[in-house]
């Protein structure tokens, strides 16, 4: 039997489970190796678990999110966080820098009727087998988990940072020539460098890499004349709720 | 006896959305529509950002037209701040818009729609029997992302476009290269014109319907122009908030957009098709002709049929863009300045709306933004009322199914409305 997928959706843009059906040169070799048994934005039948593999788009912001959580736990045997959302709580993650209530009232009339908890990642409620990091993933990289799972075998998932990539890609540093207060040297590696291969700063989408150096670099960020709040920003975009960014803010 | 005919959670959409109707003696006593995506508060926590993070954060509002979302924002903080750009960054936003448009079609025509009237569940189980359309809309849905990628960087979530330009631009014998893939395209979109024109559609049309879209002086509408509608509507981005509100319609708690003084308005492909049939390419024409549909056309089960005369048009638009595409290096500076702007566009889905306002540094101090899928959430329930009716005497999975494909119609996006919409928390409840 096909190893049966589960796809869930939290607080998210649903672009992670897009990249899915953007792989569209081996979506039907997919769907002949895995049963896409529970994928609510691809199918109108939706399949009940157990599932082989859960994969989790989205940071959890309601106590409904929390109780929906924990049913995907139980009923799949690998949980893999799809994306930043997911990995590190992502840009809904940005409200949790502001007061609730501030930013409820901005959006609400009537807030009373709000119920939402800060914007974590999934990991903060329960265990979480694998983690696709980038906003959004990559495609290469959820094929290789998915190839990886059928053969039994642990995907190469990079620990080190998109500054490895970006000195391989032989580009000027932004950072270093220009002054651009870039995350690369703090973000985990795997998207081949590709904003500063395009002429912009890293905004830290994939989360933190492995050995990553977080108050050094906010030092040089201040050495090159950036203000608190500034670097404070580029620290609480993607994945402020990393404990490893947070010592970035920390270091201010 | 009250029987409740419920679909859960509304497959083949984005975004997460359930639907109840409430019957007794074959008459239609309620229904809900519960958009029960969690708020994410995009226009709360903008507040305090810098203006060069706002296209970053809005992309991730949704990962099917995160361009719209963010080439809108970024003319919104240009006209806030005074920023003027060349006409090369006006045409690489108009297709890197485009490129967007041509996915995302491709995607609800084919796998999000589609499998309705061909009576399968998905188009994964539609690949057997139509093997060739499934091959088709991955090509075509293939050449979209490309082409996106090519301008800006990624499919989901470009990098490129900044307020003032772009990062990066490509070479015009890379941009040649997606134009040779878009030319041969032609013929795939010909065929989906000819597929959907095919389709028995089911007959239905609201009566007083307000259609609105955007109108360009040339342009078959993309990012610029006037909120015009057939009911006489006729407004640039700046009076949009004298025109438009969200009103709360108890029991209801979402807030309903609507006209001001008048109600409920329907925006997307259709819409757009309607007010802008004097625009289209004589490609496309024939693409309307090849379908044998009469336009305009205000019955929302014919939005499928637009779609696909869209996809001719927008494959054609781009072609005449990339043909006078220089690929001229060009440095993004400007100033940063203290005020207030509005920007429309019409993301795949009808028209978006953004307005900022920003300090002397250019930390964002308002946002206000509205996507299609709010402008028309008013109107799918109406449509819903309406149509629910003619259909009781369906047996319940063909009733469940029918108002599905109402809804699917519009090609929702739930999650972008969801932090614009007032949501309805306690499900069992009023």
């Amino acid at each position: 039997m096909k190893p049966r997928i589960a796809v869930y959706k939290f607080s998210s843009c649903a672009g992670c489970q897009l990249q899915i059906l953007n792989i569209e040169e081996h979506l039907l070799e997919i769907v002949g190796a895995v049963d896409l048994a529970h994928f609510v934005m691809a199918r109108r039948d939706k399949g009940a678990g157990p599932f082989d593999i859960g994969f989790v788009e989205g940071a959890v912001t309601s106590p409904e999110e929390v109780a929906k959580l924990k049913t995907a736990r139980k009923e799949c045997r690998v949980l893999v966080a799809l994306g930043t959302c997911a990995a590190f709580g992502g840009i809904p993650s940005v409200k949790n820098w502001v007061p609730q209530r501030e930013v409820e009232s901005r959006v609400y009339p009537d807030p009373s009727v709000i119920q939402s908890v800060r914007a974590t990642p999934i990991d903060n409620y329960v265990k979480v087998d694998g983690f696709l990091r980038g906003c959004p993933i990559d495609k290469n990289e959820f094929l290789d988990l998915v190839k990886g799972a059928l053969i039994g075998a642990k995907p190469y998932l990079r620990a080190h940072s998109i500054c490895m990539e970006c000195k391989l890609s032989e580009n000027v540093c932004l950072f270093e020539e220009q002054g651009q207060l870039c995350m690369g040297s703090v973000t985990a590696a795997g998207c081949g460098s590709l904003c500063p291969s395009l002429g912009r700063a890293c905004r830290g989408c994939r989360g933190p890499a492995d050995d990553a150096n977080v108050p050094a670099l906010a030092q040089a960020m201040a050495d090159h004349g950036a203000g608190a709040d500034e670097i404070r920003r580029r620290f609480r975009l993607f994945a402020g709720e990393a404990e490893v960014f947070q010592k970035g803010v920390a270091a201010l | 006896m009250t029987k409740t005919i419920k679909v859960e959670y509304m497959a083949r959409v984005e975004g997460e959305a359930s639907l109840s109707l409430d019957v007794e003696g074959g008459e239609l006593k309620g229904l809900t529509l519960d958009i029960y995506e969690p708020p994410r508060f995009f226009q709360g926590f903008l507040v305090g950002r810098k203006y060069d993070e706002v296209p970053d954060i809005v992309a991730r509002i949704c990962g099917i037209c995160p361009a719209a979302h963010e080439l809108t924002a970024i003319q919104a903080l240009e006209t806030a701040m005074g920023v003027q750009v060349s006409q090369q960054v006006k045409d690489l936003r108009r297709m890197l818009a485009l490129a967007q448009d041509i996915q995302s079609h491709a995607l609800h025509i084919y796998m999000l729609a589609l499998p309705d009237f061909l009576g399968y569940e998905s188009a994964i189980a539609m690949a057997t029997d139509y093997g060739e359309a499934v091959q088709r809309a991955l090509r075509l849905k293939k050449l979209g992302n490309d082409f996106t990628e090519l301008i800006g960087g990624r499919a989901v979530h470009p990098v490129t476009a900044v307020v003032g330009g772009f990062t990066h631009i490509p070479a015009p014998a890379e941009l040649h290269a997606i134009g040779q893939r878009l030319e041969a395209a032609m013929d795939d979109a010909m065929a989906t014109a000819a597929l959907v024109g095919s389709l028995t559609l089911p007959d239905f049309v609201r009566g007083g319907i307000e259609h609105v879209a955007l109108r360009h002086p040339e342009q078959y509408p993309v990012n610029e122009g006037r909120m015009i509608s057939n009911l006489g509507l006729d407004i640039g981005p700046a009076e949009y908030r004298a025109h438009i509100r969200e009103w709360q319609f108890p029991p209801s708690h979402a807030l309903w957009s609507t006209i001001i003084g008048r109600s409920c308005f329907t925006v997307g492909p259709l819409a757009r098709l309607n007010l802008n049939l004097d625009r289209l390419s004589p490609k496309a024409r024939e693409a309307l002709e090849l379908t044998g549909h009469q336009f305009p056309d205000y019955n929302p089960f014919a939005s499928i049929v637009a779609r696909a005369v869209e996809l001719v048009q927008f494959i054609d638009d781009s072609l005449a863009l990339i043909r006078r595409y220089e690929g001229r290096p060009e440095e993004v500076v400007h100033q940063v300045r203290a005020g207030t702007g509005a920007a429309f566009s019409e993301a795949p889905r009808g028209i978006l709306y953004h307005s900022y306002t920003v300090n002397a540094q250019g930390i964002v101090e308002a946002a206000d933004i509205v996507s299609p899928t709010a402008h028309n959430a008013h109107s799918m329930e109406h449509d819903l009322r309406e149509y629910a009716p003619t259909i009781l005497h369906l047996p319940e999975p063909e009733i469940a199914l029918k108002c599905e494909m109402m809804i699917r119609n519009y090609d929702p996006c739930f999650s972008c409305s969801a932090h614009f919409l007032k949501l309805k928390l306690n499900r069992s409840g009023s």
